[in-house]
């Protein structure tokens, strides 16, 4: 393979060799792994930075206005500036905090996000580890940030961070449900677990496939990550600051990294699991360009994330729990059990498409109609005003 | 030695620790998070072993799921989480006697035992074993009875707990 | 098994230090200045009254609770999703019954008022 057309592959092979060459093969597996693990970790961490700056510029155009534009050609060098800043900051822990739980929580928080571009598959070739359990692996690790939430909410020894906590945790777990049920439908489709053959088997996107499932998919990791609008968890009027508000200079910065960086993961995990990964015209031979796919559709899922975050407002917590357990649990599960029977039956035939096509079309029309039948009989059982004499001028 | 072995041998030295830890912490809060430690031991001995998926279910649902409850049961009920002093059982020295007797024979037995040290035989890298745990879990000949019960189970468990756990219904 | 796993390894260790860097660098360049009141805990600029504690709500529980069973629902599904080539129709219908004796779970949590965020 000449370098152009697998550049990671290419220099992975020197460095390899090198490494055998020189020392003896427990020794030479570790180092090239470290050094396979410092650069994935590093693409994550990097890309935090420019998401950061990409994020402040879409939602100020959304909301009208320009902004940051002053650190820099356009605010690209802002997200540095505040990197400085937090770190200046003072460190306030309060006395009664538990010191230990204190302190691990935020790097805990981060862990769990980064654990993630472990399995990412950038390229043809070009993966972190391929885990057989890739998928699974995925909503494994996202429990560990729940309890990085717990952890912090304790430790901080407030009231109000406590009871944001255990907000954030109802609504992370409630949403996980869901997250777990549409995740098992590209296994299903792919018939495999692992990243890599998720994104080899989608001849066609698995988005054409399971659509509503895909929509669901993305509801859900919205709500996982805690954005609009289901960011209950850090309403400054609600609950103050939530879970992190005795957080301060970089630890609460690695909150608000992690948090990032979780958002922009699950635009690439959408991207990875319903919209085809890194497939895409001449990714098997030129590598590059597959990455290149990736992180376009990746940021096409990130935009999505967004702009919901700048359109809708934010729900009320009985409002989010109820969505979630009485409509997009019951619509994935029957999206499941549906999926799993017509493609058992179409799944080899050139009906596949088709027909799971007009399964989700059936689920949805059911959902829609079983919905407008529900607000229907809520709105005549809704209390109604008596009507009173409208006020006159004396 | 190889280094299998010393990362055996370190995560069971962090596993039994943090057991340890668990039940002698008076701070409950402490003892869930060490719990979590030691759950994480398990699955990284999962990971030794080969079984991969057992070690990532053991994470999602004992981490994700059990410690979880866990703690929210230890930081709900009480108001002050730490036990005003440390709770060790009268008997601790008879246990204590009864342990040393139990791992003594057990040691015994598996020195008996020629197979001891053997490798297990390594698993071919074709084998998909997720795909045949799959077929095996519904495979008439095979696990599927267990597998329907599993589910009556589950269901009777989340029946158990609403019964015992139901808000009290306000009437409108 | 070694070397996919050892990836993961050695990834949470560094992964690990890569956050503590701006901290370490953090307790290097920050000022370092307590007082009591900065020390003490935050309640919207007043003083905190009673222990720190929260009223307990049993929903929370619930929650974990019907999470936990659904969580152990998907362990058992997944390697069913993976088997789906090798499984005959029936295999799929067992599946599927395994999912709606679940679903039956959820729907009596339903309309007990299991779910009702009160």
């Amino acid at each position: 393979m000449s370098f152009w057309q697998d550049p990671i592959g290419f220099l992975g092979e020197i460095i390899r060799n090198f490494l055998f060459n020189l020392l003896p093969e427990a020794w030479a597996t570790f180092i090239f792994t470290l050094l396979s693990v410092v650069i994935v970790a590093s693409f994550g961490l990097i890309i935090v930075i420019f998401l950061i700056w990409v994020e402040r510029k879409i939602a100020a155009r959304f909301q009208d206005r320009l902004g940051p534009n002053r650190a820099g050609p356009y605010g690209l060098l802002q997200t540095f500036a505040d990197i400085v800043k937090l770190i200046t900051k003072e460190d306030v822990v309060p006395e009664k905090a538990d010191k230990l739980t204190f302190n691990i929580a935020p790097i805990l928080s981060v862990v769990a996000v980064l654990l993630i571009w472990a399995v990412v598959p950038f390229a043809p070739g070009w993966i972190g580890t391929d885990l057989n359990v890739g998928v699974l692996y995925i909503a494994a690790v996202g429990s560990f940030g729940i309890l990085s939430i717990l952890m912090a909410g304790w430790s901080s020894n407030n009231k109000y961070a406590l009871l944001g906590a255990f907000r954030a945790v109802a609504q992370l777990i409630s949403y996980e449900v869901p997250m777990l049920i549409t995740l098992m439908v590209p296994v299903l489709l792919a018939r495999s677990m692992g990243m890599m053959e998720m994104v080899q088997d989608q001849d066609v996107w698995f988005i054409v496939l399971a659509p509503v499932s895909g929509l669901i998919f993305m509801v859900s990791s919205i709500a996982e990550v805690g954005r609009t609008p289901f960011d209950l968890l850090e309403a400054e009027s609600e609950i103050v600051a939530g879970y992190h508000t005795e957080y301060t200079g970089m630890k609460f910065g690695l909150f608000f990294a992690g948090e990032f960086l979780h958002a922009f993961t699950v635009g690439v995990l959408f991207a990875i699991f319903f919209l085809g990964g890194w497939r895409g015209p001449g990714a098997e031979e030129y590598r590059l360009l597959g990455m290149v796919y990736l992180m376009l559709k990746g940021f096409l899922g990130y935009f999505i994330v967004m702009w919901v975050r700048s359109t809708l407002p934010r729900i009320r917590i009985d409002h989010m729990l109820a969505l979630n357990w009485k409509f997009l649990t019951p619509v994935s599960l029957s999206l499941l059990v549906l999926t799993a029977i017509l493609d058992k039956i179409y799944g080899e035939t050139a009906l596949r498409i088709p027909a799971l096509l007009a399964g989700n079309a059936v689920v949805l029309l059911l959902g829609y109609l079983i919905m407008r039948a529900v607000s229907r009989r809520q709105t005549k059982e809704r209390p109604t005003f008596k009507k009173r004499p409208v006020a006159k001028p004396a | 030695m190889t280094a299998e072995q010393g990362v055996f041998i370190f995560t069971s030295f962090l596993t039994l620790f943090s057991g340890y830890m668990t039940v002698t912490r008076t701070n409950l809060v402490h003892s869930a998070l060490f719990l979590v430690v030691a759950l994480f031991g398990v699955a990284v001995i999962f990971v030794l072993l080969d079984a991969g998926f057992l070690a990532v279910v053991q994470v999602l649902v004992y981490i994700g799921a059990i410690a979880i409850l866990m703690i929210f049961a230890v930081m709900l009920t009480r108001g002050n989480v730490t036990d005003e002093q440390e709770s060790v059982s009268p008997f601790f020295g008879w246990a204590l006697l009864l342990a040393a007797l139990f791992a003594f024979a057990l040691i015994v037995m598996l020195g008996q035992w020629q197979d001891v040290a053997a490798q297990a035989p390594a698993l071919s890298a074709e084998r998909n074993t997720v795909a045949e745990l799959g077929a095996a879990l519904v495979s008439p000949e095979a696990y599927v009875i267990p597998f329907e019960v599993a589910s009556v189970l589950l269901l009777a468990a989340l029946i158990g707990a609403l019964v015992v756990a139901r808000p009290q219904k306000k009437k409108r | 098994m070694q070397n996919t796993w050892l990836f993961i390894g050695i990834f949470i260790a560094v992964a690990a230090v890569f956050p503590l860097l701006p901290i370490v660098l953090a307790a290097f360049v920050a000022p370092r200045k307590p007082n009591p009141i900065k020390l003490d805990t935050y309640e919207c600029g007043i003083e905190t009254v009673g222990d720190t504690w929260v009223q307990f709500k049993v929903q929370y529980y619930i929650y974990a609770l019907v999470f936990l069973v659904f969580d152990i629902e998907a362990a058992f599904l997944f390697p069913w999703a993976v088997a789906f080539d090798a499984l005959p129709l029936f295999a799929v219908l067992e599946g599927v019954l395994f999912i709606l004796i679940l679903v039956g779970g959820l729907l009596y949590a339903w309309r007990k008022g299991a779910l009702e965020w009160s």
